[in-house]
């Protein structure tokens, strides 16, 4: 008998992948052209020069100004604006979440809920910023409402997600024994999910925090100005001394942050 | 009969539970004094804030759509070159911070230690130090997203590097193969879908910043809102908010889709 034996197909599409990789290369080669350079100012030499230089002799008259123009606190306001955000962020993202988990309002509603929170997500949270500092005039308040809003965008959806993932054991459990909507809230899901979401908001602190730092960019308070300022006018020995201040801020956040969700899991 | 009496195990302590969250609540706390947050402040603005809004978005000016339409695309060419340069540059640094790749921790101490300097950092701040190198322009801007999403990139990738499974690294290693042949047969394999995973998530992160790069002279989009603020033209604001909109959110769908589609 003649038998012939067929080698299974590849199950990778190859011509796919090429495809991709043609899109991927076309679109380099484009982005290429629209990169100007224009060689090196005159003076970048001597301007590395000040910049690294100024690195190893920060300045310490303004790290040691404990007024309201010193360094400490600019970095204490970038902080500040860091947890209120975050804070206000997670009590909002709370309602949001709800509305978008499928297993507890159902598929149409969910699928509204996820889209808000996506469209909140794709706004860049220093465009929010610009905004509000034209709503609530310049300063931390407007920082704290930018990144209130924007991590709505992030935090909203990994409490849905920890939602729709989450047992609903004790959530049917109170629907069988006649419980109303609050108190399965309250009694099921949010305990069933609490250690999850502390930890996500956890993780977005850590985020915020290295956002904070450039809000103030665009007048939304914290470090970003008197950085901003010190950059424009060449003070490379206080750009030094914020960008260390900055480094050592983000370090100490990420570790505590860290080992409290390490802590939580 | 004997009257047996059954305790039940003690409560563990909830003291330091309540310590924890009493503090977390005078942080909190303290953090919204000082950043003199008041719900009735936000309320009062309100009212100057809608007039702005309106002024922003009801209509936004259409017309200025094709005089913004040449830096959004620069905008959106500056994060892309910058994510694949940031990526393959991320390469090679992964791999000497990972544990299970280069066994001296001195060495992967130090690499990591630098990683974490260009994570945080922000790439405006990258921008307007460059800028002051390479003048106004799209150039400085790129490199500063270049070494941003190389810190970003290099740590999600030695993470992943050292979570991939051991044995086809051992197989190689028992057969007497060299660290190049390991690194293309048995680690790049694995890694590779992560790899591209990554260099997307940088792009997605990076259209957002580059955004916002303008401000400080490094190109794109940026130096426009920067310009209308200044003079008070806020339905120019509006259209590049919205534009910005747009294009954010087609690239994340874009993404999104393809980074399921590797992982």
């Amino acid at each position: 008998m003649n038998r012939s034996f067929e080698i299974p197909k590849n199950p990778h599409k190859p011509y796919k992948n090429i495809f991709i990789l043609v899109v991927f290369l076309a679109m380099f080669i484009w982005s290429l052209t629209g990169i100007s350079y224009n060689g090196t100012l005159e003076t970048a030499g001597r301007t590395m020069k000040n910049i690294l230089g100024a690195f190893l002799k920060p300045d310490l008259a303004y790290a040691q100004n404990l007024t309201i123009d010193g360094l400490g606190y600019a970095i204490l306001e970038t902080l500040a604006i860091a947890i209120s955000g975050t804070f206000i962020s997670a009590l909002l993202s709370l309602p949001f979440a709800l509305l978008a988990s499928q297993n507890l309002v159902g598929k149409k509603l969910g699928r509204l809920g996820k889209l808000i929170i996506t469209i909140i997500r794709v706004f860049p949270e220093l465009i929010l910023a610009i905004i509000f500092v034209k709503v609530v005039g310049p300063g931390a308040m407007a920082g704290v409402l930018a990144l209130g809003v924007h991590s709505i965008g992030m935090i909203g959806k990994l409490f849905y997600e920890g939602m729709e993932a989450m047992d609903m054991g004790p959530a049917e459990a109170l629907d069988a024994s006649g419980a109303k909507p609050s108190q399965k809230l309250f009694h099921a899901i949010l305990p069933t999910v609490m250690t999850e979401m502390m930890s996500y908001t956890l993780y977005r602190f850590e985020i915020n925090t290295r956002a904070a730092s450039t809000l103030g960019v665009v007048g939304a308070g914290g470090i970003g100005t008197p950085l901003i300022f010190a950059i424009s006018s060449r003070d490379w020995n206080r750009v030094s001394a914020i960008v260390l201040a900055l480094i050592v801020m983000v370090v100490i956040v990420d570790y505590i942050s860290g080992s409290i969700r390490k802590r939580l899991q | 009969m004997s009257t047996a009496k059954y305790t039940l195990p003690e409560k563990p302590s909830n003291l330091k539970t309540w310590l924890s969250v009493l503090l977390f609540i005078v942080i909190i706390f303290a953090s919204g004094v000082f950043t003199k947050f008041s719900l009735t402040e936000v309320v009062k603005n309100m009212k100057n804030g809608n007039e702005i809004l309106v002024q922003m978005f009801w209509p936004p000016n259409w017309k200025y759509l094709s005089r913004v339409f040449q830096p959004m695309l620069e905008t959106i060419q500056m994060s892309f070159v910058g994510s694949i340069f940031g990526s393959f540059l991320a390469v090679p640094v992964a791999i000497l911070a990972s544990r299970n790749i280069v066994k001296n921790i001195a060495v992967g101490g130090s690499v990591r230690f630098i990683l974490g300097l260009f994570r945080t950092i922000p790439a405006l701040v990258f921008a307007a130090i460059l800028v002051s190198v390479f003048g106004f322009g799209t150039f400085g801007g790129m490199i500063s997203l270049v070494l941003f999403t190389f810190g970003l990139v290099a740590k999600l990738l030695f993470e992943a590097i050292e979570g991939i499974d051991e044995g086809p690294v051992e197989a190689l290693q028992s057969s007497g193969a060299s660290m190049l042949s390991i690194l293309r047969y048995a680690v790049l394999p694995q890694v590779l879908p992560q790899f591209f995973s990554y260099l997307l998530y940088s792009f997605e992160i990076n259209i957002r910043s580059a955004a916002i790069l303008g401000f400080v002279g490094a190109g794109g989009i940026g130096d426009y809102i920067d310009r209308n603020l200044a003079f008070f033209r806020y339905a120019n604001v509006g259209t590049i908010v919205l534009l910005t909109f747009v294009v954010v959110f087609i690239i994340d769908m874009i993404s999104t889709k393809m980074r399921e589609h590797l992982v």
